[in-house]
């Protein structure tokens, strides 16, 4: 990927995702979030991986994120001003941040350098990434995780209409 | 620069343009067409009001060129109490994923100009009809976000339906979606519109239609509705919600979610077409000329091209011409059944299809 696209591109990335932290309205906040995972789509195309830029698009910026938005409407969420939550929320924060911070140095001391390994400049295959490779391993070698992962969504889906439902007919 | 990479720049660059500016001139179109037609539908005169020394051709004066100088001279308005940033973002998100759309629609087969052969698709990329499904999944932000920053009821009201029934409706077209992929074995448009060459049984052209009619109206059925059109119209509705998620849209803004409604007609009319009518096919001609049987009359290729061209466009005009019956026909949904028709009526039709499609190819291995 061209560093002239590139540095512009994950400057405006970065800002998104600062975006949806720094924001106080929920609905500006979920809609940095849908500009980051855009973006990201964005990056997968550059590293070749098609198909998963597809599936980001899809799923998380146009589902996903369509469903926090409706459900951010329809409570109608207003700022949050209380003070009282934004110590722990600090502590949380500072602490992820700080365990992070643990495993960079730990990888640093471990390799010696941040760089991508031997091997990793590799260039990759020419179908690297395709819709064909990608189903390809998803129903051979990884088959029985993606049956689980469908059960698992299903009894998610009956499970929500249970809830949602106050007496089913 | 090598030169080749620059001729490859400009021939992208002259489609790209060439493809976005067709969108944006049939959509206008559109505009006209509606508006005369309804009028024939409802036996009035129609849109005549406006003419240049006593020429009103036809309603063009009136829709093609008073109605945008007043849509573009007039005062933009951004109600007190509204969110001005995304009020003013809201728009453009409608109309951006609405027109990219086209990038990987073919509209022609190949053009050979001095021995370079140009393929007549924007962007040929390898997941094809899934950056379709993508970009018609980003459509729903300019309507989300249009009827919540207005800082109004109605338009909020209207965000809301918009939003619940475009992700309803997502499905069931991405069911019918996954049955034409199967058909196929292809998710590039292109290699879809080159598989719907030749004949069945020697006089019925090869065409999606007659391999996965289901499907057809599946696909057309949640088309529309995707596209917030009437029957569909219940983000908009004007009797109940003034006009929904635009309500508080004035000038440019509102002109550009008008816009957006038009070129959705035409993604949903040039989907269906190369989708399930062949896409650029003629029927018997192939790049040599038309073969009927033994006899060949013979073309030169150039003509072959312009005839792929055409072929597309007057299939997606006529697709386009059916929506507008459509609309001009049929009462609107009430919710619930606009909710039970998506997740009782096409949303198991589209599984079924699905299903069905997959066993027969499996069953006799071809597709």
């Amino acid at each position: 990927m061209p560093v002239l696209l590139f540095l512009p591109l994950a400057a405006v990335l970065l800002l998104s995702a600062l975006g949806v932290v720094l924001n106080r309205h929920p609905v500006r906040s979920a809609m940095c979030l849908v500009a980051t995972l855009f973006l990201l789509a964005v990056f997968f195309i550059f590293l070749d991986a098609e198909f998963v830029a597809a599936l980001q698009i899809i799923v998380y910026a146009g589902a996903i994120m369509v469903v926090f938005l409706f459900v951010i409407m329809l409570l109608n969420l207003e700022h949050d001003d209380s003070e009282r939550r934004r110590i722990s929320w600090q502590a949380t924060a500072i602490g992820s941040a700080g365990l992070f911070a643990l495993g960079l140095l730990y990888i640093v001391k471990k390799t010696g350098t941040l760089m991508p390994g031997p091997g990793m400049d590799a260039t990759p295959a020419a179908d690297f990434g395709s819709l064909q490779v990608v189903a390809l391993r998803l129903f051979t070698a990884y088959l029985l995780p993606f049956e689980i992962t469908g059960l698992l969504m299903l009894a998610a889906v009956v499970g929500a209409v249970v809830l949602a439902k106050k007496k089913i007919a | 620069m090598d030169s080749t990479l620059v001729i490859d720049i400009a021939i992208s660059a002259v489609l790209a343009l060439a493809v976005t500016l067709n969108a944006l001139q049939l959509a206008g179109l559109l505009g006209w067409v509606e508006r005369k037609a309804s009028a024939l539908i409802q036996d009035r005169i129609g849109a005549n009001r406006a003419a240049i020394f006593g020429f009103a051709g036809a309603g063009l004066v009136n829709t093609l060129m008073a109605d945008p100088l007043k849509f573009l001279t007039k005062e933009d308005v951004i109600p007190r109490g509204a969110d001005r940033l995304l009020h003013t973002i809201a728009p453009c998100l409608a109309v951006f994923p609405a027109l990219v759309t086209f990038a990987v629609i073919p509209f022609g087969d190949v053009l050979v100009i001095a021995g370079k052969e140009i393929n007549l698709q924007v962007a040929p990329l390898n997941i094809g009809i899934l950056y379709v499904l993508a970009m018609v999944s980003l459509g729903v932000y300019g309507v989300v976000l249009g009827g919540w920053a207005s800082n109004n009821r109605w338009s909020l009201l209207g965000g809301i339906r918009g939003s619940a029934q475009m992700i309803s409706y997502e499905l069931a077209m991405g069911l019918a979606l996954v049955a034409m992929i199967m058909t196929y074995g292809t998710v590039d448009l292109q290699a879809m519109c080159r598989a719907q060459g030749g004949t069945i049984l020697g006089f019925i052209p090869n065409w999606g239609i007659f391999h996965q009619p289901l499907a057809f109206i599946i696909f057309m059925i949640a088309g529309i509705a995707e596209s917030k059109r009437v029957p569909f119209d219940l983000p908009e509705s004007e009797s109940e919600l003034v006009c929904g998620y635009f309500t508080e849209y004035s000038g440019t803004k509102h002109l550009m979610f008008f816009m957006t409604d038009f070129i959705e007609v035409v993604i949903v009319a040039s989907l269906a077409t190369v989708l399930f009518f062949g896409g650029w096919q003629v029927p018997f001609l192939e790049r040599d000329g038309f073969h009927f049987g033994e006899t060949i009359i013979a073309l030169p290729q150039i003509l072959v091209a312009v005839l792929g061209i055409l072929s597309y466009t007057v299939k997606s005009m006529f697709f386009c011409w059916l929506q507008i019956m459509t609309r001009w026909t049929l009462p609107r949904f009430r919710y619930d059944q606009l909710m039970r028709l998506g997740w009782i009526g096409l949303l198991p039709l589209g599984f079924l299809n699905a299903i069905v499609t997959a066993a027969v190819i499996l069953a006799f291995g071809s597709h």
